[in-house]
């Protein structure tokens, strides 16, 4: 499942390189990265020479065999390299010093610690500023428990001249008889420890070492895990790992020993814990936190530094069953390369911890290649050494057995031992002619030369391992014909050679019948049937594929056009021949264009189908889509500003010809009523008049139909109302006037 | 012949100008309100000959509002014409109100228009 997962996040890296068609260069930095790669990569190698050839659309295929490949992958069988010189690269980079420092003791811990396991050489100029951070913390009173446990693992890895070990010791010796959580336990403890390593002198050991030690044992579950305090009931995976690393400092910082049937206790609370271990197909196994907020990788750390510590600190052995022992050294091979710091430093302290501890050494055996040439002649190679790259001690290594993976028949190699190459350190086996090509699963096996390193090593029995063998495949008898129906004579027929360019071009009507067939054989003379063989005939306006049939090493496929006009929609003209035959194990996959066939079918019927609309190319519906322009209409013209605001003007001039004329005439306002309250209805009608126009200016400008309109039936009755006062007056007074 | 003419054309005009004169003030004063709106709606007509019929609709507007306007003036002015023996009994006032509110309601709609 996690190479699944690894296996995905890298495919599109390696799409990118497809895409760039990179040197052989650039592939084999990928190659060291990670061992899929490696496969995939020799398998690209192949597809590239074609794809080259093909151009563009043979980057399809070469998608189409990863995505096979991938599949093939993720099976039970698995290689897992051993920690290499790409994981040194990759630890100088994500353990990068900013201005000298890390960003907390922590984390300089991790770095250091980490550098020491790979054998990197640490730049000089982090140790002064680490160890300048580790007196800091170590003066300071107010430093946390988990701080001063850091600096003084620091400062014991770069041997930092501290001179305040004394003073800590006495500020921790008082903390383990007192403390109530597993964290303070756990800190306190490891760092006596740590003072007692480096400094003799310092007054570190426990008198109370048996109250201590019970203290912590309390905490323990039935099922081996722990909790982290009394009062919290949650017991977890990870705190049995810090418990097991406490228990195992209170043992060493005992003043008397804690007695025996007191370890026996704890060592059968590891066993039960190892009860509780997960597994995964590939046979990896790890521990898994049930609270969920610890990530498994991490637990299973803890649980390994625990019971390594413990394993070492205690009397007499921990029996631990060897295939769990190297299940879980094969769980964090199987992450690869983490990118994160933490789980980097988890990762490899775990290694270190399994690869120095008194359990027993668990022995990786990687193919460095798993996909082997036939064409290259190329040999078997298979590499033993622990996870960290160290040279294992003299063994031999035998094939038990090789079959076909996916098939249960039998097995083309047994026990056969391969012989070793002083020089790279390598067994080396030469491939005996029953090998083939095609995907076989080697199973291996290790044979110590001393027995007595069977007791230390724990080479984990049989070692499933997928291989490739791939060859060039034989291409023979390349035909095509033309044939006629009835009488099945041949009335065409050209030989083709796959090597190089063809071009031919064929007549046929619905009578005939198009043959295509040659014979596949590998490099042992064997039939070969491929992943793929594929015929795509394709008109302008369809396209049609066939798959080629074959029996033993023919491969044929006839077509009988008279069967096929409908299939074809009736569609006369010219049908380019491409023909695919490609398979991962074979070197010299192909997708070629063969040449053309002239097809002259009869015309079609009324209610005959009609041809699909050609499907869009897959890889352009998610590219980018066309352009959109939009086409505005072209502004009218308008006329100049000037002469708008001449005519703005003269249509103003009959409206000062308008006041004009009034006054000419003798205007008057002598009719205005004189009496105050008529008065003030004219003056409020008048009002009304304006506020309405001054409406229709707002409606103009800014305003909507339906403010207009509520705004308008408000002013509208009013000057309803006050016009109907004004005007009736005014009405009143002039019949008076004339009655009078 | 041509002489006389125009002595006649400025004689029917000096006759019309007298006869006019004896017309009510008010009846003058909407006599030149619908000058001033026809005038106006021939300086945009001319205005539009001149520049092309673009925005339409406020060409519409502007002149529709004129020659309303003017129609709606002539209409008032027969109301409130005493000679005129059909509206007698209508008064002037109430055909001043009837100006008003339909010149209201006529330059909502150009207001609509006006765009």
């Amino acid at each position: 499942m996690l190479q699944c997962l690894s296996f995905a996040s890298k495919l599109y890296s390696l799409w990118k390189l497809i895409d760039l068609k990179s040197a052989a260069g650039a592939l084999v930095v990928y190659v060291n990265a990670d061992f899929f790669v490696q496969f995939l990569v020799s398998g690209l190698e192949v597809s590239m020479a074609t794809g080259r050839r093909l151009g563009s659309r043979g980057d399809a295929i070469v998608l189409l065999l990863l995505i096979v490949a991938a599949g093939s992958i993720c099976t039970s069988a698995t290689n897992f390299q051993p920690v290499s010189d790409s994981h040194r690269s990759a630890a100088v980079e994500i353990f990068t010093p900013v201005d000298g420092s890390f960003e907390s003791i922590e984390e300089t811990y991790e770095a250091v610690q980490t550098f020491k396991i790979l054998g990197i050489e640490a730049k000089p100029d982090v140790r002064v500023t680490a160890c300048t951070l580790v007196s800091e913390v170590l003066g300071a009173s107010s430093s946390p428990l988990k701080e001063l446990f850091y600096a003084l693992k620091v400062s014991s890895l770069l041997k930092c001249d501290a001179s305040q070990f004394e003073a800590t010791a006495s500020r921790l010796k008082s903390i383990p008889s007192n403390a109530k959580s597993l964290n303070d336990l756990y800190y306190s403890i490891a760092a006596l420890v740590l003072i007692k390593n480096q400094s003799p002198e310092a007054d570190v050991l426990l008198d109370d070492a048996d109250g201590v030690f019970q203290a912590i044992k309390a905490l323990s579950q039935s099922d081996g895990r722990w909790r982290y305090s009394s009062d919290n009931p949650a017991s977890s995976t990870y705190a049995a790992g810090m418990a097991l690393e406490a228990l195992a400092g209170v043992i060493s910082l005992a003043t008397k020993d804690i007695g025996k049937s007191r370890i026996n206790v704890v060592k059968s609370d590891i066993l039960k814990l190892f009860d509780s271990i997960e597994k995964y197909d590939d046979g990896t196994f790890y521990f898994d936190d049930k609270s969920g907020t610890v990530s498994s990788l991490a637990t299973t750390s803890s649980v390994v530094q625990g019971v390594t510590a413990f394993a070492s600190a205690a009397s007499g052995t921990l029996n631990l069953p060897e295939d769990k022992i190297l299940g879980l050294t094969k769980y964090f091979l199987s992450i690869g390369i983490p990118g994160d710091a933490k789980e980097f430093f988890n990762q490899v302290n775990s290694l270190s911890c399994l690869e120095n501890s008194r359990v027993s050494i668990p022995l990786i055996l990687a193919l460095p290649a798993t996909v082997i040439s036939l064409t290259k002649k190329d040999k078997l190679k298979v590499k033993v050494t622990t996870a960290l790259s160290s040279r294992s001690p003299p063994l031999s290594v035998k094939v038990v057995s090789a079959s076909i993976s996916g098939s249960k028949d039998v097995s083309v190699i047994e026990n056969q031992e391969l012989v070793f190459d002083e020089e790279g350190a390598l067994h080396v086996l030469d491939l005996p002619a029953s090998i083939d090509v095609g995907k076989y699963i080697f199973v291996f096996e290790i044979v110590f030369h001393n027995s007595k390193d069977g007791k230390i090593y724990a080479p984990g029995g049989q070692t499933k391992v997928p291989v490739h063998v791939s060859g060039t495949i034989k291409i023979e008898k390349f035909e095509i014909s033309v044939l006629d129906s009835d009488v099945g004579s041949i009335d065409t027929q050209k030989q083709l050679n796959f090597e190089t360019e063809n071009d031919v071009s064929l007549d046929a009507n619905h009578l005939q019948k198009l043959r295509l067939s040659f014979q596949l054989s590998t490099p042992q003379g064997n039939a070969f049937k491929p992943h793929q063989a594929i015929l795509k005939l394709k008109h302008e306006k369809a396209e049609h594929i066939f798959m080629i049939g074959n029996s033993g090493k023919h491969f044929q496929v006839i077509l009988d056009f008279l069967g096929l006009v409908e299939k074809f929609f009736y569609l006369s003209g010219r049908y380019d021949i491409q023909l695919t035959v490609g398979d991962t194990v074979m070197e010299n996959s192909f997708y070629q264009a063969i040449g053309h066939v002239e097809l002259d079918l009869p015309e079609a019927p009324e209610k005959a189908p009609r041809p699909p609309l050609q499907s869009v190319d897959p890889f352009l519906r998610y590219g980018a889509k066309g352009e959109i322009s939009h086409i505005f209409r072209s502004p009218e013209k308008r006329p100049p500003e000037n002469l708008s605001l001449a005519f703005l003007v003269l249509t103003l001039l009959p409206f000062l010809g308008f006041l004009v004329g009034l006054l000419k005439l003798g205007l008057n306002l002598k009719n205005f009523p004189s009496a105050s309250v008529p008065a003030m209805f004219a003056i409020l009608f008048h009002v009304g008049i304006g506020a309405i126009l001054s409406l229709y200016a707002l409606f103009w400008l800014k305003m909507d139909l339906f403010t207009t309109l509520k705004t308008l039936s408000l002013l509208g009755a009013f000057a309803m109302f006050v016009g109907h006062r004004i005007l009736s007056h005014v009405a009143s007074s002039s019949s008076k006037l004339k009655s009078a | 012949m041509v002489r006389s003419t125009g002595d006649d054309v400025l004689a029917l005009f000096h006759s019309l100008r007298s006869a006019y004169a004896a017309t009510p003030k008010n009846l003058k004063i909407i006599d030149l309100y619908v000058a001033f709106a026809v005038s106006t709606a021939l300086i945009q007509v001319v205005y539009m000959a001149m520049v092309g019929s673009f925005p339409f609709n406020s060409f519409l507007s502007g002149v529709l509002s004129c020659v309303g306007t003017a129609v709606l003036a002539v209409c008032l002015r027969i109301q409130v014409n005493k000679e005129n023996k059909e509206f007698k009994d209508l008064p002037p006032e109430r055909a001043y109100a009837d100006f008003i509110l339909c010149n209201l309601v006529l330059h909502l709609v150009i207001m609509n228009f006006l765009g």
